[in-house]
C-alpha cells in the first residue's frame, strides 16, 4: 500500500484496467510474503530439529559412558553407585501405561460413543465441554488431587503408602480421556449417516448397530486416538512423579513405589551432574523418539485408510 | 435377548459419560471447598514468607502471567503466519507433509523433554540463565503447533466465495488474506490463542528447567521466578503448608477454567462471514 507511487512497472495494468496483471512492485512485495509465511511454517521443523540437536547432543555421551548396552539393558539406575541402566524405569512406565489404558481407554470410547450416539444435545451440550475442560486441567493439579484423595484410598486396598503404579494408573486414566474422546467422536461422527440408518432400519438395536456397524467403520480413528492417548501417558511427568512414589525399582505390586522415564528426570535432575546428566538427557532422548514413532504410526495408519 | 443386551449397553455408555462428567467434578468440587477459605486479598497480593511459605503466593501469580504473556508475543506472529501459509499458499507436496508431522512431532513431545531442551538451549547454551524469558522461549515451542492448527482450521473455515469476490475486485493475495480472511477468522484465532494460553498457565514441566524455582517477583525478562504450578508442585511435594496448596490449586483451577469459558464463549461467536 505503501508503494502505490512505486507501480510503474507495467503501467498497462493501470491504464488498462486489465485483470490478473500485477505491477512489478506488487509482484514482489506478494511473493516477498509468501516466502516470509513459508519460513514461518518452517519455523516448526526447525523446533523439532532443534529439539532432537540439542538433547541429543547433551545425551549423546551415554554411548561411552556408561556405554550404550549398560545404558539400554541395564537393571539398576542408582546415582550413588553410578549406575544408568533404564530397565526399571522402561518397566514402570509400561505398567502405568498399560494400567491407564485399560481404565481409560474404555472409559473414553464409552463416552465418545455416549456423545455420538446417544445422548440427547441437551446432555451432549454438559458433556462435551466437561471432556474439554477436562484436557484443560493442569497435570501438577491432577497430581495434586491424587496425592490427597486417591493415595489414601489405594493406600487402604493395597495395605502400603499409596504411592505407586495403581494411583498413578488412576489418575492418568482420567488425563488420557480427553485425547482418546475426542478423537474417537470424530472418528464416529465421520461414518456417513447412511450407514447408521441402513443399520437402523434392518431392526437393528442402538447397540448392535453400534458394535457392529459404527465401531468396525471407526475402527482406525479409534486405534489412532488409543495410540495418542497412549502416548500422552507416556509422556506425562508431573502428576505421576506425585503419586508414583519414585523408586527406580521394578514392578513388585500395585501398591509399591515405581519410577517412570518422566518422573526420574525431574527428580533426579535438580541434584544430576556428569554422567548422571547426561544420563538423563539420554532418556529425554528415548522419549521423543517414542513420541515420534507415536506420530509416524497414526500417520501412516491414517495413509493406510485413505488408500482402502 | 437382543432388546437386554441394548438396555444393558446404553446403561454402560450413559455410565461412562457420567463417570467422565464426575471426575472433572470431583477435581473442581474437592479444590473449591479446600481451597476457598484461602483466598483473600493478601493471599493473592503478599509474597510467601519463611521457610512454610507462610503468606500469600503474589509472585508466582505475576511470574505466571509474564512467562505466558511473553511467550504469546513470541509465537503469535510465527504460529498465524505458518498457518496462513499452511492455508492459503501451500501445494499439497513433500514441504507440507514434513511441515504437517513435524507439527504433530512438536505437539506430542513430552513437556518434560521440552524442558530439558530449553535447560540445555536458552538456559545453558544462548546462556540466558534461569528466566522468564528463557521460560517463555520454551513455552513458546509447546504452544506453536496448538496455535497453528486451531488457526489453520479458523481460516479454512472462512467461505471460498468471500474469496473470490476479493479477487474478483482486483484484490491481490495478500489483500485478499489481511483484509477479508484474517479478519473474518478473527474469533476463531483468537479461541486457538486462548487455549494455548490456558495451557502454558497449568504448564509445570518446561517452566520448573526455564525459570527456575527462586520465589522472587521477575521485573525484567531476564530475572528468574516460580510459577503458580512449581509453587503448588514444591508445596504438596514437601508436604509444607497445605492450605497454601489447596489455595494455589484453586487459584490455578480458576485461571485455566476462566482461560477456557471465554474460549468457549468466543468460539460461540461466528466470524463475519459465517452463516
Amino acid at each position: 500500500m505503501t508503494n502505490k507511487q512505486e507501480h510503474g512497472g507495467s503501467g498497462l495494468a493501470q491504464e488498462t484496467g486489465e485483470l490478473k496483471m500485477m505491477s512489478r512492485a506488487t509482484y514482489f512485495r506478494e511473493a516477498l510474503l509468501r516466502n516470509i509465511f513459508m519460513l514461518c511454517a518452517i519455523v516448526a521443523v526447525a523446533a523439532v530439529a532443534l529439539i532432537f540437536v540439542f538433547v541429543g547432543v547433551r545425551g549423546w555421551p551415554v554411548v561411552d559412558d556408561p556405554g550404550i548396552v549398560a545404558f539400554l539393558t541395564g537393571t539398576e539406575w542408582s546415582s550413588t553407585y553410578g549406575e544408568f541402566g533404564i530397565l526399571p524405569l522402561v518397566s514402570g512406565t509400561l505398567v502405568v501405561t498399560l494400567g491407564a489404558l485399560l481404565l481409560g481407554a474404555p472409559l473414553a470410547i464409552g463416552t465418545a460413543v455416549f456423545l455420538s450416539e446417544i445422548a440427547s444435545p441437551r446432555m451432549r451440550s454438559i458433556v462435551r465441554p466437561a471432556v474439554e475442560m477436562l484436557a484443560g486441567v493442569p497435570s501438577v493439579v491432577f497430581g495434586f488431587f491424587g496425592l490427597v484423595i486417591i493415595r489414601p484410598v489405594v493406600a487402604d486396598l493395597t495395605g502400603s503408602m499409596g504411592f505407586g503404579p495403581l494411583t498413578a494408573a488412576l489418575i492418568l486414566a482420567v488425563m488420557i480421556v480427553p485425547t482418546i474422546a475426542t478423537l474417537t467422536e470424530d472418528a464416529l461422527r465421520s461414518v456417513a449417516p447412511g450407514i447408521r440408518h441402513a443399520s437402523y432400519a434392518m431392526g437393528a438395536t442402538t447397540w448392535q448397530t453400534i458394535y457392529k456397524v459404527l465401531i468396525p467403520a471407526a475402527k482406525i480413528g479409534i486405534i489412532d486416538a488409543t495410540i495418542l492417548g497412549m502416548g500422552r501417558a507416556i509422556g506425562e511427568t508431573m502428576a505421576v512423579v506425585m503419586v508414583a512414589g519414585n523408586a527406580p525399582q521394578f514392578f513388585s505390586g500395585l501398591g509399591e513405589p515405581v519410577a517412570t522415564l518422566t518422573s526420574q528426570i525431574v527428580i533426579d535432575m535438580s541434584y544430576a551432574s556428569g554422567t548422571h546428566r547426561t544420563a538423563l538427557f539420554g532418556l529425554a532422548v528415548i522419549l521423543f523418539l517414542i513420541s515420534m514413532g507415536l506420530v509416524g504410526l497414526v500417520r501412516s495408519l491414517a495413509r493406510l485408510e485413505r488408500r482402502s | 435377548m437382543s432388546k437386554w443386551a441394548n438396555r444393558v449397553a446404553v446403561t454402560l455408555l450413559w455410565i461412562c459419560g457420567l463417570l467422565t462428567v464426575g471426575a472433572l467434578a470431583a477435581v473442581i468440587v474437592y479444590v473449591f471447598i479446600r481451597g476457598v477459605g484461602q483466598l483473600n486479598l493478601d493471599f493473592i497480593l503478599s509474597a510467601p514468607r519463611g521457610v512454610n511459605a507462610e503468606g500469600g503466593i503474589g509472585p508466582t501469580i505475576v511470574a505466571t502471567i509474564y512467562v505466558t504473556g511473553l511467550a504469546m508475543l513470541i509465537v503469535t506472529p510465527i504460529a498465524v503466519l505458518a498457518a496462513v501459509y499452511l492455508a492459503e499458499y501451500a501445494v499439497q507436496g513433500k514441504l507440507v507433509t514434513v511441515i504437517r508431522f513435524a507439527a504433530d512431532t512438536l505437539s506430542s513431545v513430552p513437556s518434560i523433554v521440552m524442558g530439558l531442551f530449553g535447560f540445555a538451549f536458552f538456559v545453558e547454551a544462548m546462556d540466558l540463565g534461569f528466566s522468564v524469558l528463557s521460560g517463555a522461549l520454551a513455552l513458546s515451542f509447546l504452544m506453536l503447533p496448538i496455535v497453528m492448527r486451531t488457526t489453520e482450521e479458523a481460516i479454512r473455515a472462512v467461505p471460498r466465495y468471500i474469496r473470490w469476490g476479493s479477487y474478483g475486485l482486483g484484490a491481490s493475495k495478500w489483500q485478499t488474506v489481511s483484509k477479508i480472511v484474517l479478519p473474518s477468522a478473527m474469533p476463531r484465532i483468537l479461541t486457538g490463542l486462548i487455549l494455548a494460553m490456558g495451557r502454558a498457565v497449568g504448564e509445570t514441566a518446561v517452566v520448573i528447567f526455564t525459570m527456575g524455582q527462586a520465589i522472587n517477583l521477575p521485573i525484567s525478562p531476564l530475572d528468574s521466578g516460580r510459577s503458580m504450578t512449581v509453587h503448588l508442585y514444591t508445596l504438596a511435594m514437601e508436604g509444607i503448608n497445605m492450605d497454601a496448596a489447596y489455595g494455589t490449586a484453586l487459584l490455578l483451577m480458576i485461571m485455566v477454567l476462566l482461560f477456557n469459558l471465554s474460549a468457549r464463549w468466543l468460539a460461540r461467536r461466528k466470524g463475519r462471514f459465517e452463516e
